[in-house]
C-alpha cells in the first residue's frame, strides 16, 4: 500500500477502513480517513453505523462455541470408540 | 458410488460447533448440548456403513443429532413426576416471609428478558451465518466471535490480508442485512 495517499478516499477504501476499525486494527492515518470520509458520504456513515451495530450485536450474544479444550476431550473420546 | 465420503477424523473440527450450536437452541443447556454432540458422533461412528453418500456429513449427522434430542426428551419426560412433588412443597411453606414482598418481583428479573434475547440473537446469528457461503462463514466467525489475528487466518487459509478484508467485508454486509429486519430497529 503506498504510503502517500490523500485525505479523501473512496468509498471502496472508507469501507475497508470501517471494517478494520471494528476489529480495532485500522491505523491512525486511517481512522482520519475515514472519518473525513465521512463527513460528506451519506452512504458510507450508513454503513459505518450499521458496522457498529454489527459489531455490538455480535458483542452481546452469549459465546456458545465449544472451548478447544472441550473439543479436545470429544476428539479423545471419539477416537478410544474408533480404536475398539 | 458414494458420491460424499465420510471421514470421522475431521468431524470434531468440521461439525462439533455447528451441533452444539443447534443442540443448545433445542435444549438450552451447555452440559447436556455437549453430551449429545458427543453421543451422535458415536452414533455416527456405529452405523458408518448405513451412510449411502446421498445426503453431506453434516446433514446425515444433523439426522442423528435430531433423534439424540428427541431421546434426551423422552428421558426427561419421565422424571416429570419429581419436579411436581417439589413444586408442591413450595406450596405448602406458608409459614416463611411475608407473601407480599416474596411475590415482588426481584432485580434479577430484569436480566430474564435481556437473556431470552441473549438467546434468540445468538440463534439468529447463527442462522445468518448458516446462510454465507461456508468458507466466508468460517472466516468471519474466526475472526469476529473467536477474535483470531488477521494474521493467523491468514495461514491457516492460505489467503492474502486484503483478501481477507474483502471476505470480511461480504461477511459483514450479508450478515447486516440478514439481521436487518429484527435487530437493526
Amino acid at each position: 500500500m503506498s504510503k502517500r495517499k490523500g485525505i479523501f478516499v473512496s468509498c471502496n477504501e472508507a469501507a475497508l477502513c470501517c471494517d478494520k476499525s471494528q476489529y480495532k486494527e485500522a491505523s491512525l492515518a486511517e481512522k482520519i480517513r475515514l472519518n473525513i470520509h465521512l463527513i460528506f458520504c451519506k452512504a458510507c456513515r450508513l454503513y459505518s453505523s450499521r458496522n457498529s451495530r454489527l459489531t455490538w450485536l455480535l458483542k452481546h450474544i452469549e459465546t456458545e462455541e465449544l472451548s478447544e479444550d472441550d473439543k479436545r476431550i470429544m476428539k479423545q473420546n471419539l477416537e478410544k470408540q474408533m480404536s475398539d | 458410488m458414494p458420491t460424499n465420503v465420510i471421514d470421522p477424523n475431521t468431524w470434531i473440527d468440521k461439525y462439533s460447533n455447528y451441533l452444539f450450536n443447534y443442540t443448545i437452541g433445542r435444549v438450552n443447556n451447555r452440559e447436556i448440548a455437549q453430551d449429545l454432540v458427543q453421543e451422535t458422533f458415536f452414533a455416527g461412528l456405529k452405523s458408518m456403513k448405513n451412510f449411502k453418500g446421498e445426503a453431506s456429513e453434516r446433514t446425515w449427522l444433523v439426522a442423528i443429532l435430531k433423534r439424540k434430542i428427541i431421546d434426551h426428551y423422552r428421558k426427561s419426560n419421565s422424571k416429570k413426576g419429581k419436579a411436581e412433588v417439589r413444586m408442591q412443597q413450595i406450596g405448602d411453606t406458608e409459614t416463611e416471609g411475608d407473601w407480599l414482598e416474596e411475590k415482588v418481583a426481584d432485580p434479577f428479573e430484569l436480566n430474564a428478558e435481556s437473556e431470552i434475547e441473549n438467546k434468540e440473537l445468538g440463534k439468529a446469528i447463527y442462522q445468518c451465518l448458516d446462510k454465507l457461503p461456508e468458507k466466508h462463514a468460517d472466516i468471519f466467525r474466526l475472526k469476529t466471535i473467536q477474535g483470531f489475528d488477521t494474521e493467523a487466518i491468514c495461514n491457516e487459509y492460505n489467503i492474502t490480508a486484503s483478501n481477507l478484508w474483502v471476505i470480511i467485508h461480504r461477511a459483514r454486509t450479508a450478515m447486516a442485512s440478514c439481521l436487518e429486519n429484527n435487530w437493526f430497529k
